[in-house]
C-alpha cells in the first residue's frame, strides 16, 4: 500500500476507490487485544463531542482514561450551544441524497481546501453517529408516525439535517456526556473537572503526559500516559468578542504548536453573518441568531450614509436590499461568508444602522404581510423572544439589526487520516484540527464532525498506535522531562503574575481582538496583514510588560486563568495574520482584497494554493517555518462558487 | 440601545475558602448601562476592582447564551433572578432602576461547598448522572435509528425533560437543597422512551439512592424548584422519579 507523502506531511491516505478508502485503511490498522488495552492509559482533554464520544468509546473498549475539562462538569463545553442541527446520508425523506452527495456538499462548501478521503468518510460514519444517538435517548424530532424527521440547511439541495428543537449540541452533548458517565461509574474514565491542560509532556518524541492546573486550587499536576487527544474546539476568541463560551480558548492546542505539533490553516476562520451586534465597550460575547432567519428576512440599509432615521421612515426607494440587488438569484441566502462580507462593505462605506452604525437590518415586515404573524411566530418565536430579550426591540414591528460575528474555527492542529498530529501519541480531534471543513463549514456539519472523530475514527487509528508501543517503556510522573516541563509552566505563570503593570487582561485582549478583527477578519489585504503582524508583536510585548493579573497562583484565580490564555492568544493571532498574508488567493472565509474579480468575488487560485498550509514553530525569535500538504483531487472537480 | 447611566449598589457574597468566613461586602457602581447583561455588569465591576488594586469577586459562568448551565448566582434571594424562565446570563440591567441594591449570594446547599465567593462545588450532581443517567449502548452497537419508532408525544415529553441544563437552581431554592428535580428530570426522560427499558428500575434506583448520599434532601413539594428553573422543567418529572422508584423497589426483590 503506498501512502501520499508530502515531505514530511504524511496523510497516510491509502490509494484506493473513495468508498473503500477507509474499509481498506481499518484492514490494516493493527489491533490490540483485549488484555492488552487494559495496559494503557488515554489522557484526554476537554469534554464536549469529541472529547466525551471518544473517552465513552475508548473505555467501552477497555482502555484506561483520564480526561480533563475546565468547567465545573463536564456537560458545560460548548458543543451544548449548537444550535441548529446534525447532517447525515440516511436519505430517509427520498430526494436522493446519499454518501456521495453529503461528502461533495461538503468538500465543495469548504471551498475544495480539505481532503477528500478524510472527508469522504466523514459523510460514511455521519449515519452511524445518528443511530448511536438514537440508541443512548437523544430526543431527536419525530414525526406524528414515530419517525425521525429532518430540515434543509444552508449550502445543501436535500433535507439531511436532524435536529432536537433549536438545542441540537445540548441534546447531543448530553448523550455523549452519558455514555461517557457510565463509564466513569464502570471505573474505566477518570473525569476531573475544573483542571487546564498548560502544557504537553514529550518524551523521547512523543506525547507522554500532561501538566495540567488545578483550577481550585491553582495547584499545577502532573499526568502521565500512554497517548494524549486533545479535544478542545476552537480559537475564535483570539477576536476577544465571538460566539464562543467565555473560557473556550486555543491555550491546549498553542501549547502542543510550541512542542512540534504543526498548525493547519491557521487563518481559516468562520464569521457568521447572523448575530446580535455589539451594543458596548463592556459587551462580552456576541449572540447566534439561527442562519434560518434569511430564509424570510430581508437585509437592507439605507442608500444615504450616516442616515439616523427610523427605519420605518426611510420609505421603500431608499432602501438598499443589497444582498437581493447583487445576487439575484440567491439573494438573502447566499452562503455564510459573502453575507458578512457584504455587511461590512455597507458599513465600512457608512450606510452601517442602530447607534453604533455597525449593524444591517433584517426586517420581516414583508414576510409578516405575505404570511401573517402567526405563521412567521410559529418559524422564528423564540429566536424573536431571545432577541428582544437582549435588545429590548420587537422584531415584529422593528426591524431587527444583525452583524457578523467570529463563530467557528476551520484552522487547527494539522492531523493524517489517523488523527495524529506530527508528533507520535499526539492526536486532535474535533473543532481543535484543521481536517474537513477546509476553508469554510457548512451548517450543522461541527456536530457531525466531532461525534464522527470521537465515536467512529479515533477506536480504530488509535490502536494502531498503541499496538505498535504494547512495549514501550511506562514513564512515571517523576521522569525529567515532567519536571522541567513543569518548571517551565511555573516559570511564566510566575513571570505573568510578576508583572504588575497597568492594564487589565481585559483591556490587552480587546486591543488584540480589534487588530484581528479589522485586519484578519472578514476581509483582509497585504497592506492591513503586515501592520497587524507588527501591532500584535508590539501588544505581546506590552501584555508581557504592562499587564495587571491579581490574586496568586495557587488559589482559584479567574483572571489569571484568563490571562495565561490570552498570552497564548498573543502569539496565535500572529500565526493567523501570516498564514493569512501567505495564502495569495481568496477562498471561502478568508478574503484576500488583493484576489477578487472586478465585481468583488473571490477567486481562488488552484494551481499555487490548492494545499493546506502546515506551520512549524521553530523558536520565539524565529519566524514559523511553513509546509504544505498538496490537496489532490481524484474524484472531484473543484469548480468557482457563483452565487450570482 | 441606551446613554443612561444608572447607579446601582451591590451587596455581594464574599468569602476566601469552604471554611472560612464569608460576608456581605458593599460595592456601588454609577456607570451601570441598562443594555449589559447582569454578568457584564459584573465583569466591569472587576475590572473597575483590579484597577483600583482590589480583589475581584470570582463567580462562575461559561457560554452566557442561558445553555451550559455555569453561571449560578442567588440575586436578592431568588436563584437566576427576578425573570422567570431565565439563566442570569440572559438577565439584562435594564430590568433594574437607577439606584437599586441587589444583593448577590452563591448557591447555598449542604451538597454545594463554597470554592470561592459566588462560586461552588457542584461535582454531586454529576455523581448522581454517573450512578445511571444513561442507556447502556456501547459504541457501534445501535440499530438503525428508524427501526424503533417513538411516538410524537412521548418523543416530546421525554425533550421537555431532557431540557435540563444542570445548574442546580432547583436545588439552590429548594427549603430541603433536594436534587429531586434535577435527578427526576433525567429519570422522566428515559421512562418515556423505549430505549434502555430493560435498565429502567436499576437506574432508579441507583440514581436516588445517590441523590441522599450525597447529602441532597427529600422532596417536601414546596415547588420553588420549578419556579426558578430556567429550561421551565415541570414538577412532574418528580412524580414521574416518585412512581418509578415505587414500581421498582415492589418488583425488585
Amino acid at each position: 500500500m503506498t501512502a501520499t507523502k508530502n515531505g514530511i506531511l504524511n496523510s497516510k491516505v491509502p490509494e484506493g476507490d473513495l468508498h473503500e478508502i477507509w474499509d481498506l485503511h481499518k484492514n490494516n490498522l493493527r489491533l490490540v487485544n483485549p488484555a492488552n488495552k487494559r495496559k494503557f492509559h488515554v489522557l484526554i482533554v476537554g469534554t464536549g463531542l469529541a472529547g466525551a464520544s471518544a473517552a465513552a468509546s475508548l473505555a467501552e473498549l477497555g482502555y484506561n482514561v483520564t480526561i480533563f475539562c475546565i468547567q465545573d462538569s463536564a456537560r458545560r463545553a460548548h458543543s451544548i450551544a449548537a444550535q441548529g442541527g446534525i447532517n447525515a446520508a440516511k436519505n430517509y425523506v427520498n430526494d436522493g441524497d446519499n454518501v456521495w452527495r453529503l461528502f461533495h456538499d461538503t468538500i465543495k462548501g469548504g471551498d475544495y481546501r480539505s481532503r477528500e478521503a478524510s472527508v469522504y468518510r466523514l459523510a460514511q460514519v455521519s449515519n452511524n453517529i445518528i443511530d448511536q444517538c438514537v440508541a443512548q435517548g437523544v430526543p431527536f424530532a419525530r414525526e406524528y408516525g414515530g419517525l425521525l424527521d429532518n430540515r434543509s440547511f444552508g449550502g445543501a439541495q436535500v433535507s439531511r439535517t436532524f435536529y432536537a428543537r433549536g438545542q441540537t449540541g445540548q441534546q447531543l452533548l448530553l448523550g455523549a456526556y452519558s455514555a461517557m458517565m457510565r463509564q466513569v461509574h464502570s471505573g474505566k474514565v477518570k473525569m476531573l473537572p475544573r483542571r487546564e491542560m498548560l502544557d504537553l509532556v514529550k518524551i523521547d518524541g512523543k506525547a507522554r503526559g500532561l501538566i495540567v492546573r488545578n483550577l481550585v486550587s491553582g495547584q499545577i499536576e502532573r499526568y502521565a500516559g500512554d497517548a494524549v487527544l486533545l479535544c478542545t474546539g476552537g480559537y475564535g476568541n483570539v477576536y476577544y468578542l465571538s460566539t464562543m463560551a467565555k473560557n473556550s480558548n486555543g491555550t491546549a492546542v498553542w501549547r502542543c504548536y510550541k512542542r512540534g505539533a504543526m498548525f493547519g490553516n491557521p487563518s481559516f476562520t468562520q464569521i457568521h453573518p447572523t448575530c446580535i451586534p455589539v451594543s458596548g465597550l463592556y459587551q462580552s460575547k456576541l449572540t447566534l441568531m439561527s442562519e434560518s432567519l434569511r430564509n424570510d428576512g430581508r437585509v437592507w440599509v439605507s442608500k444615504k450614509k450616516n442616515d439616523k432615521r427610523h427605519p420605518a421612515d426611510i420609505p421603500e426607494e431608499e432602501r438598499d436590499y443589497f444582498l437581493e440587488r447583487r445576487y439575484p438569484s440567491f439573494g438573502n441566502l447566499v452562503p455564510r461568508d459573502v453575507a458578512s462580507r457584504n455587511a461590512k462593505y455597507v458599513c465600512d462605506e457608512g450606510r452601517g444602522v442602530g447607534k453604533t452604525g455597525l449593524a444591517v437590518y433584517l426586517d420581516f415586515r414583508d414576510a409578516i404581510a405575505q404570511f401573517g404573524v402567526d405563521t412567521i411566530k410559529a418559524r422564528y418565536g423564540n429566536l424573536f423572544a431571545m432577541y428582544e430579550k437582549i435588545t429590548a426591540e420587537n422584531p415584529y414591528e422593528v426591524p431587527m439589526r444583525i452583524f457578523p460575528a467570529v463563530h467557528f474555527t476551520m484552522g487547527g492542529l494539522w492531523v493524517d487520516y489517523n488523527l495524529s498530529t506530527t508528533i507520535p501519541g499526539l492526536y486532535v480531534l474535533g473543532e481543535a484540527n484543521f481536517a474537513d471543513h477546509g476553508g469554510n463549514r457548512l451548517g450543522a456539519s461541527a456536530l457531525m464532525q466531532g461525534l464522527a472523530d470521537g465515536y467512529f475514527i479515533i477506536p480504530y487509528t488509535l490502536g494502531d498506535y498503541l499496538a505498535e508501543n504494547l512495549h514501550t517503556t511506562k514513564v512515571s510522573t517523576d521522569h525529567e522531562a515532567f519536571e522541567t516541563t513543569e518548571k517551565e509552566t511555573v516559570d511564566r505563570i510566575n513571570r505573568l503574575l510578576a508583572v504588575k503593570g497597568k492594564k487589565t487582561v481585559l483591556d490587552l485582549h480587546r486591543e488584540l481582538g480589534q487588530v484581528m478583527w479589522d485586519h484578519v477578519g472578514m476581509s483582509r489585504n497585504r497592506e492591513g496583514l503586515e501592520q497587524a503582524i507588527q501591532r500584535i508583536a508590539e501588544l505581546r510585548e506590552e501584555y508581557w510588560s504592562n499587564v495587571n493579573i491579581p490574586g496568586e497562583s495557587a488559589t482559584y484565580n479567574k483572571y489569571l486563568e484568563y490571562a495565561l490564555r490570552v498570552a497564548d492568544y498573543m502569539e496565535l493571532g500572529e500565526l493567523m495574520a501570516r498564514d493569512a498574508l501567505d495564502r495569495e488567493e481568496s477562498c471561502g472565509g478568508h478574503f484576500r482584497e488583493e484576489h477578487q474579480t472586478e465585481d468583488g468575488e473571490a477567486v481562488r487560485d488552484d494551481e499555487n494554493f490548492s494545499n493546506v498550509s502546515a506551520w512549524e514553530y521553530r523558536g520565539d525569535d524565529k519566524a514559523p517555518l511553513k509546509h504544505a500538504e498538496e490537496l489532490d483531487f481524484k474524484f472531484v472537480t473543484p469548480t468557482q462558487r457563483s452565487y450570482k | 440601545m441606551s446613554d443612561q447611566k444608572m447607579t446601582i449598589h451591590l451587596k455581594i457574597w464574599k468569602q476566601e475558602s469552604e471554611n472560612s468566613p464569608g460576608r456581605l461586602v458593599d460595592y456601588t457602581m454609577d456607570d451601570v448601562n441598562p443594555d449589559m447583561s447582569f454578568l457584564e455588569m459584573l465583569d466591569w465591576l472587576n475590572e473597575r476592582l483590579m484597577n483600583e488594586g482590589q480583589e475581584p469577586v470570582e463567580f462562575d459562568h461559561d457560554c452566557r447564551e442561558g445553555i451550559c448551565g455555569s453561571c449560578n448566582l442567588v440575586l436578592d434571594g431568588v436563584a437566576h433572578g427576578p425573570y422567570s424562565a431565565t439563566a442570569v446570563c440572559q438577565l439584562h440591567m435594564r430590568k433594574y432602576k437607577d439606584g437599586d441594591t441587589i444583593v448577590i449570594e452563591p448557591w447555598r446547599a449542604k451538597a454545594f461547598p463554597i470554592i470561592k465567593d459566588l462560586v461552588v462545588d457542584r461535582e454531586g450532581m454529576d455523581r448522581i448522572m454517573a450512578a445511571g443517567g444513561y442507556i447502556s449502548v456501547n459504541t457501534g452497537a445501535a440499530p438503525d435509528a428508524n427501526s424503533l419508532p417513538i411516538d410524537k408525544y412521548h418523543s416530546e415529553i421525554a425533550f421537555d425533560y431532557a431540557a435540563c441544563i444542570g445548574c442546580g437552581a432547583c436545588i439552590a431554592a429548594c427549603p430541603n437543597s433536594s436534587a429531586s428535580l434535577f435527578t427526576g428530570a433525567k429519570i422522566a426522560q428515559l421512562a418515556h422512551l423505549p430505549q434502555g427499558s430493560p435498565e429502567r428500575k436499576r437506574r432508579v434506583v441507583m440514581m436516588v439512592d445517590k441523590m441522599a448520599e450525597e447529602g441532597f434532601g427529600d422532596c417536601s413539594n414546596y415547588a420553588e424548584c420549578e419556579a426558578v428553573c430556567p429550561a421551565e422543567i415541570s414538577i412532574t418529572a418528580i412524580a414521574e422519579m416518585r412512581r418509578e422508584y415505587v414500581k421498582a423497589l415492589s418488583e425488585i426483590s
